[in-house]
């Protein structure tokens, strides 16, 4: 058990802050690593968005540092945007937003908020870490190899896939950071099912403990399916089987040397069996965020806490039906298309609930605008655009014009930027007391919220436009092509409105790392919350509860009629 | 440049309309969606701010004790009893069932029946033009078949520089037949037959005046077709990454009148090599 050496002796400095098993300091752990993986991803399309805006002309101040193979004169090269690319996708989905959401949220506040001394393999958990850590650095140190990195895409569609440079590095660690996610996906599971604390009915869970629950569950159906499908890829790379490759394949004028006799749609469809799950993996946690800060801050119960819990689960199930609707024009039969139309709209039915939901629950609340709060309600109305502005693309018919341009890409940032990453920086204002026994500073705070949420509509509201103007993403060059001209200014105003959103993150790593040691002190439970993470010492000690709480209620009792105070923790009896 | 703006390009081909309807009618409906709920969010950020004497408010079914007195009507029927005891909760889900009577009606009336005329149907048209475009890194071959509406068979092996899709010469079915790169010319309101092939790497064909686009799959031949139906120069360019060059693989499309593409159909013809079959096949790699 993981509080069996509790107060025993003395842990050493490695053992505390760096081969931890406390499921605290690995949450801490996840939070910086993912953050700094959010920042390098970041730092790649800020390359990438200069080249968009002004196609052709040097980088400014970083051009001349790349080796000239990369960019000649400082001018990126069509290559090194590719490797830009497919990175950034990369990063942001795999070491950045999941294990943050995953990784550092759950890790740090699901044990806590069930009652839970620790996770239920300690052990285990130390090893997500210590696997995704590696995996990540090899991802980023493809960069270096020879070839540079990959440049097909975060998708990785084969034949490109399979003769590009690149590719090896990237598959292996996907390998590696898939491992790394199973093991965290059994552990929350497992904790969640056996380690509740007395009273803690499953339906006395809080929202975002559900929606972690659900997580898992989609991480450990997924992502075997993507881990097998990346170690076929590995194979037609390494040792020239022909599993994605069919026959007759004629490369830049050369028979490719391969048997052939295989279908490149089958890794197609691997990967989006992963990969769309993997949307909702992105949005749930982030959403379960969202409901806890609602809920403490409108001073009520949420509005529907079983329809939010039927939803996720609801989608949950459903994401393993709506795969292909990536694939529409991908030359797969037409007839089955309308499977996944039908699919697709069913779907957005739970989706919308929860939406809903939330917005329903500030009807008759006490409302108070502190910081966690105002990122919790930019989460609504922005996830809701990228929401919206998923109809025409799950719609067969209009997906015709609309897929594999900037619409796309408006879209799914306009769900996982301003939509998950969002909720994400609220959470950690929210938690960081818990974390710290200190508070970040609010008007700091302000001006990173405002900051980041007018600069976010600059960079993705854009990408609209230019999606139904007819550019493709994906482009080196957008000026190549005649009818991207129009939309072009489109892109100076999102490189632009991206830059500025780089400038807006100073003050949140700031006021991250100075409210650590100089932010104000906080009481044990400073927003006045009802779940078991407020109901133990900030930062919460090794073992996390002095003794085990005993939970009476469910986990939103704000504001009952006739009690002196408007909340009800759940550990209180009386 | 009247042809591109900040919105949908023109409209140039049968089905370009019912696409472009889709699109508006679904902007019109995600506008209505989004001002609707915006003010009513708006509306519940300024009701329920917390300022002094203003309390939050449970709702009813809050408190709602389990054991609920249900109206006697119902009390054999245990589903409609938790249906009743969670009405509260329920309301909830009316805007969900208005946005979802609206998704039913988009597929049963619009997204499956259109989508069946464009890709799973061909018009019924006698003489079509046909075609086969052929996708590689960073081209297109437009191969025509010519009067005889057969296209000349295919060969691996006979591909060469100087002809890129390995076109058998020697057979009967090419006699006719035209190879253009990165361009096609087509005549105005006649159904085209596409078959789009790929020899390397996965492409995307996409004109956005036709508003048509599909993947180019190697290893796949598939039909698609397109009726233009204005004159005009139009681009083809490629949606799917294709490689370091992507940005650049585009080419042109000229629709014409019938008399005009005739005569340009002659004039390539007549210029046609008499016969371009490399002298030693293994020469081709």
């Amino acid at each position: 058990m993981a509080h069996d050496n509790h107060g025993h002796h003395e842990l050493s400095f490695t053992e505390r802050y760096v081969f931890s098993v406390d499921h605290k300091v690995i949450g801490l752990q996840y939070l910086i690593t993912s953050f700094l993986f959010l920042l390098v991803g970041f730092a790649l399309m800020g390359l990438m968005r200069w080249q968009l805006a002004f196609p052709g002309s040097p980088i400014p101040f970083f051009g001349h540092l790349f080796p000239a193979d990369l960019a000649p004169n400082g001018v990126m090269s069509g290559e090194f945007y590719n490797s830009l690319g497919a990175m950034h996708g990369t990063i942001m989905v795999f070491l950045g937003v999941v294990p943050l959401a995953v990784g550092a949220y759950g890790n740090y506040v699901l044990p806590l908020q069930i009652g839970a001394p620790d996770m239920a393999f300690p052990r285990m958990n130390m090893m997500s870490y210590w696997t995704y850590l590696p995996g990540g650095l090899l991802m980023l140190s493809s960069f270096l190899m020879p070839g540079g990195a990959a440049q097909s895409g975060w998708t990785s569609y084969p034949p490109l896939s399979i003769i590009n440079p690149g590719q090896t590095v990237w598959l292996l660690s996907m390998v590696i950071l898939i491992t790394s996610s199973l093991l965290g996906a059994i552990n929350f599971l497992v904790t969640t099912i056996n380690m509740r604390a007395p009273g803690m009915s499953l339906w006395r869970m809080p929202v975002f403990c559900w929606a972690q629950f659900v997580t898992s569950v989609l991480l450990l159906l997924a992502f075997p399916p993507l881990e097998a499908a990346s170690v076929l890829q590995l194979m037609d790379r390494v040792f020239h089987t022909s599993f994605y490759l069919p026959k007759d394949l004629v490369i830049l004028g050369k028979a490719y040397a391969g048997s052939g006799g295989g279908q490149p749609l089958l890794w197609q469809h691997l990967f989006w069996f992963l990969a769309h799950p993997e949307v909702y993996v992105l949005v749930l946690p982030p959403m379960g965020i969202v409901a806890e800060i609602i809920a403490n801050n409108t001073r009520k119960p949420l509005h529907g806490y079983k329809t939010m819990v039927f939803s996720m689960i609801a989608i949950g199930v459903m994401s393993f039906m709506v795969w292909a609707h990536h694939m529409f024009i991908s030359g797969m039969s037409a007839s089955l298309s309308n499977f996944f139309l039908v699919t697709t709209m069913i779907i957005s039915v739970p989706s919308v609930a929860l939406m809903t939901c939330l917005v329903f629950s500030l009807k008759g609340g006490s409302i108070r605008f502190n910081v966690p709060m105002l990122f919790a309600l930019a989460f609504i109305p922005l996830f809701a655009i990228g929401g919206l502005t998923g109809l025409p693309l799950g719609l067969t018919v209009t997906d015709i014009y609309l897929h594999d341009t900037y619409y796309v890409i408006g879209h799914f940032h306009f769900v996982v930027v301003s939509g998950s990453i969002i909720a994400l920086m609220g959470g950690t204002y929210y938690w960081f007391p818990k974390w710290y026994g200190r508070k970040m500073n609010d008007k700091l705070g302000l001006i990173h919220f405002w900051g980041s949420v007018i600069t976010m509509c600059g960079i993705f509201g854009p990408m609209l436009f230019m999606g139904l103007g007819g550019a493709s993403r994906r482009l080196y060059d957008p000026t190549a092509q005649l009818h991207n001209l129009p939309v072009q200014g489109w892109n100076v105003v999102a490189t632009y409105s991206a830059y500025l959103l780089a400038l807006f993150q100073i003050p949140f790593i700031y006021n991250f790392f100075n409210s650590m040691w100089r932010g104000e002190k906080t009481p044990e439970n400073p927003w006045q919350a009802t779940t078991l993470e407020w109901a133990c010492p900030s930062p919460p000690p090794h073992g996390n509860f002095e003794k085990t709480p005993t939970v009476y209620r469910g986990p939103y009792e704000y504001s009952v009629p006739g009690r002196k105070t408007d909340f009800w923790m759940q550990t209180d009896k009386n | 440049m009247g042809k591109y703006g900040w919105t949908l390009p023109v409209a140039a081909s049968s089905y370009a309309g019912k696409i472009d309807f889709g699109i508006w009618l679904i902007h019109a409906a995600m506008l209505g969606i989004f001002v609707l709920w915006g003010a009513f969010f708006i509306y519940l950020l300024v009701k329920f701010r917390a300022r002094p004497g203003h309390n939050a408010v449970r709702e009813d079914h809050d408190d709602t004790p389990a054991h609920i007195s249900v109206p006697d009507s119902i009390s054999k029927f245990p589903f409609a009893q938790m249906l009743y005891k969670n009405k509260g909760e329920l309301k909830s889900l009316i805007p969900d069932m208005v946005i979802m009577t609206f998704e039913v009606a988009l597929i049963v009336f619009y997204a499956i029946p259109v989508w069946s005329s464009i890709k799973s149907s061909v018009p019924d048209t006698k003489d079509p033009v046909r075609v086969e475009v052929v996708a590689e890194q960073f081209g297109w071959s437009v191969h025509y078949a010519g009067p005889d509406g057969k296209l000349g068979p295919r060969k691996m092996e006979l591909t060469h520089f100087s002809n890129p899709i390995g076109l058998d010469l020697a057979h009967p079915d090419s006699a006719d037949d035209v190879v253009m790169g990165n361009e096609m010319r087509l005549p105005v309101d006649k159904t085209v037959l596409i078959d789009l092939l790929s020899k390397d790497v996965i492409h995307s064909f996409f004109i956005p005046e036709f508003r048509l686009k599909q993947d180019a799959v190697p290893g796949l031949s598939i039909p698609m077709w397109v009726t233009p139906n204005k004159t005009g120069k139009y681009e083809i360019t490629c949606a799917q990454l294709c490689g370091f060059a992507h940005s650049l693989m585009r080419g042109d499309v000229f629709v014409m009148t019938q008399a005009e593409y005739d005569a340009w159909y002659q004039s390539r013809l007549a210029t046609k090599p008499a016969s371009a079959q490399p002298t030693n096949p293994a020469e081709a790699f």
